[in-house]
């Protein structure tokens, strides 16, 4: 053996036994009306039925009022690694006449969640692992109907942008020809702009080239336009997710079929890290530090207050400003 | 959402067709849409207000030309679930102003399969909500012409497609929507129910949609107008008389 060799290269087999045995939560909200194909999609993401479409179909079924919030949690297992998966659903977004506020309750579940970790964070004994419930992504999915971004879109996206890593996809594409989908993407890129709206991925000072191009090409795709399926049909003798049309067969995987394999390929195989990062150090450092500066004030206003009134009284515990409602485990 | 009127006079064979399209876009694009059903109906009434002025007009226009709507296409899009709430609330309120022709726009992002389950879905939807879409049946008079128009009801909501390009082939001119794993024809009637909107709209069902507008659903809204005594006329039960004599003695003078 070289006597010159140190060894600390083995820090990433290291770290990776580690990892192999804690695991690691990867959480994804679906945001988008009803009918855009969102559980497809996230069953052909995986490979594996995960959540059950919650639109309506019979009559008698109720037309939800409200967005709901609907977790679905799954340990999926590949070579060894572990990942426990929760995908969010919220059923009702953006389903009524009147779809002012319809968002709230989905900005709140993502805020909750840093408001959850903020306060385990803050006990003065903690947990050596925190577990992670903060979303990852939001998949926001657009309407290949509409010839752009709706009013309702730039509401959610703006407030989504804010508190969470926001990737847009339009999960119905085959109703697209390669021109609509073209010209589709390039105003959807223009509006995003226009509104100043931030999707991720976002640029960062330790990108290298490598980073850069790869950021470049997944930029130049957005919206992601995918075909979903659960379906395996065979076309000359192979097995593929697809759909069955009496004009054609659509292969999912084909890449001038859909983005599926770029989509799938970003969000699991090049950027899921980096996701569960830029939730940590971006999203949830935002959130804490406006949390923190909020306590810090009405600490000041409490002192200020207990001064000039009663002494002796003890300042009062300063609860945090955001609520969390959910007790996490 | 804005009203976008194109005229078009159609004529083929001897016939003239003076057709006026309206589309509405902007319809349901908004965050608020509960607007929209007030706007429409206030629409349709204007063109039936109109007649009803130039109808009690003592002396009237032989050239008059009528605006009143002959028909609402409503198209439905292609979740493949059931009605939103939107659709249910438009069909509902619009149902008694004009005849509502319910389609499922896209259709081609469906699979057979889908499109039958969808279909079912919403016709369901339609009964349990008792939603008046426009009833094919209601001239029950002919027998024969009934049995067909059963049929054309069972085929509700119409799934179209809309034509992309033009190519030419060996037997003329198709039109389709070209995809990377095929295309389709529109006017293929396996492929979906844009031939059979067609012909119901411009050739078999043009009277009898023109004749339930007048008929049935003008002169409702006329009983209802001259009941109430609208028209921003003093509600003087003898001048409201002699409105609606008015037109009955021009008429025996023709």
């Amino acid at each position: 053996e070289n006597q010159d060799y140190v060894g600390f290269d083995t820090i990433t087999q290291q770290m990776e036994r580690k990892f192999l045995k804690r695991g690691f939560n990867f959480n994804v909200i679906l945001v988008g009306e009803s009918g855009m194909g969102k559980s497809t999609l996230v069953n052909s993401i995986f490979a594996s039925h995960l959540v059950d479409s919650q639109g309506r179909r019979t009559a008698q079924e109720v037309i939800r009022k409200t967005t709901e919030i609907s977790p679905v949690t799954q340990t999926l297992e590949e070579n060894g690694v572990r990942v426990k998966l929760t995908i969010i659903d919220t059923p009702g977004f953006g389903d009524q006449c009147n779809n002012e506020g319809c968002w709230v309750p989905v900005i709140k579940y993502i805020k909750d969640q840093h408001a959850a970790y903020l306060e385990r964070e803050l006990k003065p004994q903690r947990d050596r692992v925190i577990s992670d419930t903060r979303v990852h992504a939001c998949l926001y999915f657009l309407n290949p109907g509409n010839r752009g971004l709706r009013p309702l879109d730039v509401e959610v996206l703006k407030r989504l942008t804010e508190v969470t890593n926001v990737i847009p996809v339009i999960a119905k594409s085959d109703s697209m020809t390669v021109d609509e989908r073209t010209v589709f993407k390039r105003r959807i890129k223009e509006e995003l702009a226009f509104h100043r709206i931030a999707v991720y991925p976002y640029a960062s000072d330790e990108d290298d080239d490598e980073d850069r191009a790869l950021n470049a090409s997944i930029k130049e795709l957005v919206p992601f336009a995918v075909v979903g399926s659960e379906e395996i049909i065979e076309i000359d003798g192979k097995a593929i997710r697809g759909r069955r049309h009496g004009w054609g067969v659509i292969n999912i995987f084909d890449e001038s079929h859909s983005d599926f394999v770029h989509l799938r390929n970003f969000l699991l195989r090049t950027h899921l890290s980096d996701l569960v990062e830029v939730t940590a150090q971006r999203h949830y450092e935002q959130f804490r530090t406006s949390q923190l500066r909020q306590i810090k004030e009405l600490r000041a206003q409490q002192a200020a207050a207990a001064a000039a009134g009663q002494s002796g009284m003890p300042a009062p515990s300063v609860p945090l400003p955001h609520q969390p409602t959910m007790a996490q485990a | 959402m804005k009203f976008d009127t194109y005229e078009v006079t159609l004529e083929e064979e001897g016939t003239r067709i003076s057709l006026t399209v309206i589309d509405t876009p902007g319809f349901g694009d908004g965050l608020d849409n509960t607007g929209c059903f007030k706007q429409l109906q206030d629409y349709i009434e204007a063109q039936f207000d109109e007649v009803l002025v130039e109808e009690s007009r003592i002396k009237r226009n032989r050239r008059y030309r009528d605006h009143r709507i002959h028909a609402l296409i409503y198209f439905i899009a292609p979740t493949g679930h059931s009605l939103r709430e939107l659709d249910i609330e438009l069909i509902r309120r619009l149902g008694e102003y004009v005849n509502i022709l319910p389609v499922v726009g896209r259709a081609d992002t469906l699979t057979v399969e889908e499109l039958a389950v969808f279909k079912q879905n919403i016709t369901r939807d339609l009964e349990y909500y008792k939603l008046p879409v426009y009833n094919f049946c209601w001239d029950d008079s002919d027998s024969e012409a009934l049995e067909e128009n059963r049929e054309i009801m069972g085929l509700m909501p119409f799934s179209v497609v809309t034509c992309d390009e033009v190519l030419d082939n060996e037997y003329g001119s198709v039109r389709v929507r070209r995809y990377p794993w095929g295309t389709i024809e529109i006017d293929d009637e396996s492929q979906c129910d844009f031939a059979l909107l067609r012909y119901i709209l411009l050739n078999s069902h043009i009277a009898d949609m023109i004749n339930f507008t007048e008929d049935v659903l003008y002169e409702n809204y006329r009983t209802r107008k001259l009941e109430v005594g609208g028209f921003g006329e003093a509600e003087d039960e003898e001048e409201n008389e002699g409105a609606e004599q008015e037109p009955a003695a021009s008429k025996s003078q023709e």
